[in-house]
């Protein structure tokens, strides 16, 4: 039996789905027309609710309860902003949504909007994503003729308007407040919080924001019932299925849909079709994009006491826990976005630090001190262990660094630094040590892959 | 000079106005209009979008300053995105870069010696399940090797010499310094 499921991906594979009539043929805009027609915004909220959906950009903060913190004060505007600003390394999911079944997306922000209340929502999308703009505009546009949008959608008199917005290249956006600061024409810095997006979002007014694909599930949420939904998933309290991505040394990188809660070696060995050179195995998984702290291959799940939320694992590897927001958040990682970064055994540890921590040092925004310079030195001192000039005191000062820049900033992007970093230096801490000591040099990420790109061996 | 949209990019800014209860939010979709047109966010750029949504021009620098695909110096025509983020990295990116620095005869940062090509690295453009990804203009190219590479640049610096004489790009020699 295969794993995989075609809920939110049923229309991948059609021919021109991004068409109004190709997906109207094949299902699009049923369940908007029934959540608009048949049930009230309550019924709704409800729905989801029951769905369990775990929001997907990440965070896997409940939908439903986030939708709940909504109280707008009378005469209030409520928006609902999209967060289509993919950029977590690993993550590649939502821009397959936006280019290959658009309508989709727009019927979800329809269900939504209608759910919360709002009369506009806005989809702030990544502007190197060219195609999936595109895609998205024409789906407006044509849904809009077709009267789903506009002053009556499906003769609904909820006015509804959908706009895209494109991002500048800013890694930090998809943080929800730096987004929302973008969205108001500004440098995309994070907001002190709270008040948070629900209380005091866009412009001022109570603002639900949504990851693609949260927002992209509603309308399965809303054809088959918010619990038939949640039974999809494979946890508790942790519904439907997901979009997961696997990418670097497997046979079979790419996106897939399974229920919530497989687990790494499915997705590693089923899903993406195993390790990409037989000889060369596993060495570490960064599970759900680089934020996540990595799981070594070797990892055995430590949890004797049977209160241990993965105490019916005790004694198995970590690649056989289910992948949930809890189960993971008990196994010293973070469930993230399901984006798994698969790393064989020619990878050098400490090269993969440096990319890592290069890429948080060019995408912190410098507002706060901690992470602007925990970022910057984190770099200088990957670079000099990288290049032989590592000191007896770099791997101290390493995890040093990292708890400094912890807990210490407007926003996560310090912490989501930090974590990897001194899971890295946990996990491998004799390859850092060796590093120093036998002074590195230089060690490519691409060895086992040079050959197929072209390259010299 | 003052800088003016063309008139069909005149008609979409005003419609973009409209889709914000505030004009200030419409400051990168502008600085995207504009720079479709102008090559670049230039300081005549800059001012044109600060009068259009009532900002100061030093609050438009500063959102110019702060992303990286608005572009504060004039460059080539044609942009090279390297991914060089892990994904891409564990698939052979540093191959891809290599082989744009020989072939353009530039490092990142830098412009080919042809002039048609600017070559610059990127952080994740998202598309980790393709690596290794490289963004051209508009464009992403996935699951590139050397041949498909060079094949692409071909293409496209084809194309290029030829459209260039009926549409000159904007190169003032003295813009620059506010970087």
């Amino acid at each position: 039996m295969t794993l995989e499921m075609r809920y939110l991906t049923a229309r991948y594979d059609v021919p021109d789905a991004h068409r109004l009539e190709v997906a109207e043929r094949h299902g699009a805009y049923a369940a908007a027309r029934k959540a608009l027609t048949q049930m009230t915004p309550e019924q709704i909220r409800e729905e989801v609710k029951a769905a369990h959906i775990r929001g997907r950009g990440g965070a896997g903060f409940p939908m439903g309860v986030k939708w709940g913190f909504l109280r707008p004060a009378p005469g209030q505007q409520v928006y609902l902003v999209v967060n289509a600003d993919e950029g977590e390394p690993g993550t590649f999911k939502d821009r397959s949504i936006m280019e290959r079944d658009p309508h989709r997306l727009v019927e979800g922000c329809i269900i939504a909007c209608r759910a919360i209340g709002a009369h506009r929502c806005w989809i702030y999308v990544r502007c190197e994503l060219a195609l999936a703009m595109q895609r998205l505009d024409e789906a407006i546009a044509a849904a809009r003729a077709r009267g789903y949008l506009g002053p009556r959608p499906f003769g609904v008199p909820h006015e509804i308007e959908i706009f895209t917005h494109p991002g500048a290249g800013a890694y930090i956006c998809g943080e929800e407040t730096a987004l929302l600061e973008s969205l108001e024409g500004r440098r995309g810095e994070p907001r002190l919080k709270p008040p948070f997006p629900a209380v005091r979002g866009a412009f001022g007014m109570p603002t639900i924001v949504n990851n693609v694909e949260s927002i992209a599930h509603l309308p399965d949420v809303i054809t088959m019932g918010g619990a038939a939904f949640a039974a999809l998933g494979r946890l508790p309290g942790e519904g439907g299925t997901r979009l997961y991505g696997v990418s670097g040394h497997v046979k079979k990188p790419g996106i897939y849909e399974a229920p919530s809660g497989i687990t790494l070696r499915e997705l590693i060995y089923d899903l993406g079709g195993g390790m990409l050179h037989e000889d060369r195995p596993l060495k570490a998984v960064i599970p759900g994009g680089s934020s996540t702290p990595l799981i070594p291959a070797s990892l055995v799940v430590h949890a004797p006491a049977p209160s241990h939320p993965l105490h019916a694992w005790h004694g198995k590897s970590a690649l056989d826990v289910p992948m949930g927001v809890e189960t993971f958040r008990a196994l010293g990682s973070m469930l993230g976005t399901c984006g798994a970064i698969v790393m064989d055994s020619s990878v050098s540890m400490v090269e993969v630090a440096r990319n890592l921590m290069r890429f948080y040092a060019h995408e912190s925004c410098g507002q706060c001190t901690p992470c602007r310079e925990g970022t910057g030195w984190l770099v200088d001192i990957m670079d000099r262990i990288c290049e032989g000039r590592g000191r007896p005191e770099d791997v101290a000062l390493l995890v040093d660094v990292s708890n400094d820049m912890m807990g210490n900033t407007i926003c996560a992007l310090a912490d989501g630094t930090a974590m990897p970093m001194l899971a890295l230096v946990k996990y491998f801490h004799e390859e850092f040590l060796e590093a120093v000591r036998g002074g590195a040099r230089d060690r490519r990420l691409d060895d086992s892959t040079r050959a197929l790109v072209g390259g010299a061996p | 000079m003052a800088f003016a949209l063309s008139p069909e990019r005149e008609q979409l800014a005003a419609q973009i106005l409209t889709r914000y209860p505030d004009p200030r939010a419409a400051c990168i979709p502008l600085l995207h209009l504009c720079q479709q047109q102008h090559g670049w966010c230039s300081p005549e750029v800059i001012d044109y979008v600060a009068r259009r949504i009532g900002v100061s021009t030093a609050h438009v620098l500063g959102v110019v300053t702060f992303y990286t695909s608005l572009f504060q110096k004039p460059h080539p025509p044609n942009v090279v995105w390297v991914c060089r983020t892990l994904s891409c990295d564990l698939r052979g990116a540093k191959v891809i870069q290599e082989h744009l620095e020989r072939r353009l005869g530039c490092r990142p940062g830098g412009r080919s010696k042809d002039g048609k090509f600017a070559l610059k690295k990127a952080e994740c453009l998202a598309a980790c399940g393709g690596a290794p990804v490289v963004q051209i203009n508009d464009r992403y190219y996935e699951n590139l090797t050397l041949a498909e590479l060079d094949r692409i640049l071909d293409e496209i610096a084809a194309r290029t010499a030829a459209v260039e004489p009926s549409e000159p790009r904007h190169q003032e020699p003295d813009a620059g310094g506010a970087a």
